[in-house]
């Protein structure tokens, strides 16, 4: 009825519900990767560039930034994806500090008071 | 002289005012950079936590039941969620706003599920005595390494913080879509993409905190040791 009316959504419901059909399966497979035996640092791996891929999804299909201008698609997440690495900054301080945190507890005992 | 000679040759259509440059209103726009600042305050306290975690011994406790069990119930409530509410967006677009309610009404519905299974999971733990600065007596002795390092007791405040916030996230969409639920004949279609970009998003927030906080906390005997 408005005069912007015509602004078309792009994507049919069977394209969305496809959408949510992955999004749904790849949750599926990190419950079941957390039931298997393996290296954190593999798992955390994993898991994370699976959420990096579902993010995407939810981004370019639900918040529909895939049918957006070029220029609001770069003016919004390269800045988004520096910022977050630049967050990465404080991990060495991280694995410094834990090795100083629990050496504390494993200081010698004071030396005997024998100053006759 | 010469800066108007320049100001002629500048592709005017698109920066030179009177135009949206993005083809996004400017309500749609401002959602989005609200989007951009909130995954900031997000990916730094997602960042908080995991240099917590790295720098401490850290508990696995999840049992399957409730805590896997649950959070995985809540994210597919989260993410059917979407999914009508994406309908809802595209019935709208169609010049349908009495399916649109509907379809936000049903969003709203995952919602509301996702927030009482999450509070009833919260109230699992607080009953098993975990608070934001203290484990519970038995994840302590259970987590304690064989060289005697105890576990970090700020467990509970990472996860009370995130999850937490998340929560607040996902009670506000509620109200913010039933008011554009109530008044779905009077806002323009645009106003209802805007309320689902901001649902989308709480359901993206999820989607790093689900398996960083609940997956790789499971209890499973301890062979996620480093």
């Amino acid at each position: 009825m408005s005069a912007h009316a015509e602004e078309h959504f792009a994507g049919s419901n069977k394209l969305f519900t496809s959408i949510w059909f992955w999004l749904v399966l790849l949750t599926l497979v990190e419950i079941f990767l957390a039931y298997r035996p393996m290296s954190i640092h593999f798992m955390l791996t994993i898991l994370l560039g699976l959420s990096i891929i579902k993010a995407a999804l939810i981004v370019a299909y639900f918040m529909h930034l895939k049918f957006e201008r070029l220029s609001l698609i770069l003016t919004i997440v390269p800045m988004l994806v520096v910022c977050i690495c630049l967050l990465f900054v404080f991990f060495p301080d991280s694995f410094r500090s834990a090795g100083l945190r629990y050496e504390f507890k494993e200081a010698p005992p004071p030396p005997a008071a024998e100053e006759h | 002289m010469s800066t108007e000679a320049r100001a002629v040759h500048f592709p005017a259509e698109d920066w030179g005012g009177g135009v949206h440059p993005y083809r996004v209103g400017h309500r749609k726009l401002g959602m989005w950079l609200f989007i951009v600042s909130d995954s900031l305050t997000f990916s730094a306290l997602l960042m908080g936590y995991s240099y917590l975690r790295a720098s401490n011994v850290w508990p696995t406790p999840f049992p399957f039941y409730p805590s896997i069990v649950f959070s995985s119930v809540m994210t597919f409530c989260l993410l059917s969620s979407s999914l009508t509410m994406v309908f809802g967006v595209s019935a709208s677009s169609r010049g349908d706003k009495t399916a649109a309610r509907k379809w936000i009404l049903a969003t709203i519905c995952f919602g509301a599920a996702f927030v009482v299974l999450h509070l009833i999971e919260w109230n699992h733990l607080i009953s098993e005595g975990l608070r934001p600065f203290s484990l519970p007596e038995h994840w302590v002795s259970t987590f304690t390494t064989s060289d005697g390092k105890l576990p970090s007791p700020l467990f509970g405040a990472t996860f009370f913080t995130i999850t937490g916030l998340h929560m607040f996230h996902v009670a506000t969409g509620i109200i913010y879509l039933a008011v554009v639920a109530a008044r779905v004949k009077k806002v323009n279609h645009e106003d209802i993409e805007i309320s689902g970009l901001y649902w989308h998003f709480v359901d993206l927030v999820w989607m790093f905190v689900f398996p960083l906080i609940y997956i790789m906390s499971v209890d499973v005997g301890g062979h996620l040791a480093k």
